[in-house]
């Protein structure tokens, strides 16, 4: 079967002109994430498995390789070499992003934060909040709270609004970067049985956890990441 | 004016009309082109007047350039052929028109100038109204540059004068401009009808004679040529409404002079306080007073 | 999602110019006024696209040209060269070469702008109702009635009160002129709007509730708008894609997010540095 996603050879550093410094960030990864599996991304802190996910999503320009992504048709796009407006295509569409950190705007609910994704493609308003309040309920956000906007919400909280945010839309290509990082044992139980799920409706998932116990759980295939620094002649290098 | 002046001898040659024959062409050629384009503001070369500006010059060089000797002028203001204004205009055409006679009756003129009124009686084909106009531009109102006036006018732009209309049903409920009122000309251009009431307006529409507008100091001719559509601008659900002169009891007012209920009326205030009302058109009064008497004679019936 | 606005080469100087403004001025020569003739290039080779109902956002320091860019493609000012293509259903215009009567028909019925100064786009001799109610009429709305209601509509929208829409927007606060600046720009529903720097100069409460409305409206309508700012706050808010302009050139263009966490401009890395 063809993956949904194969990166190859993908390398990002980080050029600062004002120290004049270039910091290589992930050095030469190639991996493959397919339909209705669960690839897992580990590796020491500094190893770059941040990087990678924001290269495939684009918030970070990747400096050298390929990123093809395959959609339902067959049509294969180089997500490093992709128009602004195609990635934005494919974010609204196909790729979803659930990052440990919540960005949204500080003033709206926390059921609209949730239903926003669906709502940007078109789905109506009603229907969207349907499946936001079914996805809320599911990771246990209790009803109080979705009126509520998510700024004054506790980590765990905002983590699991994140989480249904990044759900609710069920892209094809899903990247979690450590989802469950502050939430409680119960809860990490309902996301490992939500993660199941979606990867049984057929979402290739690129995924970062912060427990071994997690990939074991979840994981299909593991891709160990280490850090360019260990390699000699990727070291700090000072610009000319 | 004094009505026994006669010119001195060595100016006794002056041309007819007192207006050179070139001058004469050139308005002519810029009534030509207002009728052609009806409601557009024409410039031409407006001449000293041997009187100020703003006493009508506008009207009266139309007037000198229309008129021949087998012309008969009536010469209004206000409605009434005997205030100062129309008769120092009515004897200086006279003077310098020699030939040309005058009248105070609307149907016997064959140039009627006027400046605040229409004359209650209906124009014939035959008859040329030609109005004084102070300021020629309806839009002068909300927009200062002459410019970009010219360029709403050529689009046919007139969103800032309804939103002018606008802000007065707003704040009055109704549409208060009481005279000038802007009016559309065969659905283009919107023209200022120099200070006549509401009440004339809608006797520019369809009109059987030609009526011809003259600003002296803004440089202006424009015209309404006969049988064309002069529509007052309204909103669909707040139409144009002409003065209605009734009392508190809703009865319409008649004039306390002729008795008529259907003219335009003068309030004229009274040494007590109280006050009356009186047709402002004085032929039109006249003519009434006639009716009721018996006395009305011949054409004017 | 469809083409609404292809900019390509739009150029502005404001001077004689001389054959060598392009070559001496731009960010590596630090300046955008040319030392050999002393013309101002305001702009230079500016190219972007928009799509319907995206937010792109064009960002710089004062005299960085951002301003400039709306200004030509709302007419305002007329660029020394360029090209922009406007997509109005199936039609499609090319701005620059239109006459003005067309231009001011266009700006009347499918473009809307909100100045940073609510001098610029409101009229303060009429009330907040009669702003509205101008843009309606350019549009042949001819029914008082409805116009009323549609300006109440509309300053409710935006969340003006009902209660003084017949009040001249002169009393008004900044926040509230900038809400009737957008209900007057939206009567239309045009399906292009420009926002210039429409927070700055507000309180902190009240820029975040007009950024939210815009939003809203976004979403809402389905506006294509370009959003031009110093502030990145605002960018990272409401832009999709940001432009990041200095001395008159685009330096960098991307994905908001890109932009911001991995700038690749020296001067766009130095801006996101010193960001709060």
């Amino acid at each position: 079967m063809e993956p949904r996603l194969r990166i190859e050879n993908l390398s990002k550093r980080f050029v600062l002109h004002e120290q004049a410094k270039t910091i290589p960030s992930c050095e030469d990864v190639n991996l493959s994430v397919y339909t209705g599996k669960l690839t897992a991304l580990v590796g020491p802190t500094g190893a770059g498995k941040s990087s990678v996910l924001k290269c495939v999503y684009r918030s970070y320009l990747p400096t050298a390789g390929r990123m093809l992504y395959r959609n339902d048709l067959g049509t294969v796009t180089d997500l490093a070499q992709a128009s602004d407006h195609e990635v934005l295509t494919l974010r609204r569409n196909d790729i979803g992003f659930v990052t440990q950190f919540l960005h949204c705007l500080p003033r709206k609910s926390a059921l609209d934060v949730t239903c926003e994704p669906l709502i940007a493609r078109g789905t109506s308003a009603h229907e969207a909040h349907e499946e936001g309040k079914r996805l809320l309920r599911c990771l246990k956000v209790p009803e109080r709270l979705w009126g509520v906007p998510p700024a004054t919400f506790s980590g765990g909280e905002k983590q699991r609004i994140n989480l249904a945010r990044g759900l609710i839309a069920r892209p094809r290509l899903l990247l979690l970067d450590e989802p469950t990082a502050s939430l409680d044992p119960g809860t990490t139980d309902n996301v490992i049985s939500l993660l199941q799920d979606i990867k049984q409706d057929g979402v290739a998932l690129l995924a970062i956890f912060h427990h071994p116990e997690l990939v074991s759980r979840l994981a299909d295939n593991v891709f160990e990441l280490t850090p360019p620094l260990t390699t000699p002649n990727l070291q700090e290098t000072t610009l000319s | 004016m004094n009505s026994s002046y006669e010119l001195p001898l060595d100016e006794a040659d002056y041309n007819f009309g007192f207006l050179d024959e070139y001058a004469k062409r050139e308005i002519r050629r810029a009534i030509l082109k207002s009728i052609c384009i009806p409601g557009y503001q024409t410039p031409y070369a407006s001449r000293e007047m041997p009187m100020g500006r703003g006493f009508g010059t506008g009207g009266l060089q139309l007037t000198l350039s229309l008129a021949g000797p087998d012309d008969v002028l009536k010469v209004i203001d206000q409605g009434s052929d005997d205030s100062v204004n129309a008769v120092n205009l009515r004897q200086f055409v006279s003077l310098t028109c020699p030939g040309l006679t005058t009248t105070t009756h609307t149907s016997d003129a064959t140039i009627i100038q006027s400046r605040h009124r229409i004359p209650e009686q209906p124009l014939n084909e035959s008859q040329v109204l030609v109005l004084q106009v102070p300021y020629p531009d309806a839009l002068v109102v909300v927009e200062p540059s002459e410019a970009r006036r010219k360029a709403m006018h050529g689009e046919g732009d007139y969103s800032r004068l309804l939103t002018k209309l606008y802000e007065d049903i707003v704040k009055f409920r109704e549409i208060t401009i009481s005279h000038r009122y802007p009016t559309r000309i065969n659905g283009h251009y919107v023209i200022d009808p120099s200070p006549i009431p509401r009440y004339d307006v809608p006797q520019l529409n369809q009109s059987p004679a030609l009526t011809l507008f003259g600003a002296g100091r803004e440089k202006k001719i424009y015209a309404v040529p006969p049988y064309t559509n002069a529509t007052p601008l309204a909103f669909d659900d707040v139409p144009f409404r002409t003065e209605d002169f009734h009392d508190d009891r809703g009865e319409r007012i008649a004039c306390a002079r002729c008795g008529s209920t259907r003219s335009f009326l003068d309030e004229l205030p009274l040494a007590d306080g109280s006050k009356r009302w009186q047709c402002s058109d004085t032929d039109y009064c006249d003519q009434q007073l006639q009716l009721k008497s018996g006395t009305l004679t011949g054409a004017r019936q | 999602m469809k083409k609404i606005l292809e900019v390509r080469g739009l150029t502005k100087i404001y001077g004689s110019g001389c054959p060598r403004c392009i070559s001496a001025t731009g960010p590596a020569h630090d300046t955008n006024v040319c030392p050999h003739c002393g013309t101002v290039v305001a702009a230079h080779d500016v190219a972007f696209d928009l799509h319907e109902g995206e937010i792109l956002g064009i960002m710089g320091e004062s005299g960085s040209g951002k301003s400039t860019v709306v200004k030509t493609l709302f007419f305002d000012d007329k660029p020394s060269s360029g090209s922009a293509r406007f997509h109005d259903g199936e039609q499609v215009q090319e701005l620059f070469d239109l006459n003005p009567a067309e231009q001011r028909w266009l700006r009347n019925h499918k473009f809307g702008m909100v100045y940073q100064n609510p001098n610029l786009g409101l009229n303060f001799n009429v009330s907040a109702g009669g702003n509205i109610a101008e843009r309606l009429l350019m549009n042949d709305l001819r029914h008082y009635g409805d116009i009323r209601d549609r300006a109440r509509q509309l300053l409710a929208r935006t969340e003006v009160l009902s209660n003084r829409m017949d009040e001249s927007p002169k009393r008004f606060s900044g926040g509230m002129q900038q809400r009737v600046q957008i209900a007057k720009a939206l009567a239309t529903r045009p399906p292009l709007l420009f926002l210039d720097e429409v927070t700055t100069g507000l309180d902190l409460s009240v820029q975040a509730r007009i950024l939210d409305l815009i939003l809203e409206i976004q979403q809402e309508l389905n506006t294509a708008m370009i959003v031009v700012t110093h502030d990145l706050g605002v960018i990272r808010l409401l832009a999709g894609r940001t432009l990041v302009m200095k001395y008159g050139r685009v330096i960098e263009a991307g994905l908001t997010d890109q932009i911001l966490e991995d700038p690749q401009h020296a001067y766009t890395q130095r801006l996101v540095a010193s960001a709060l």
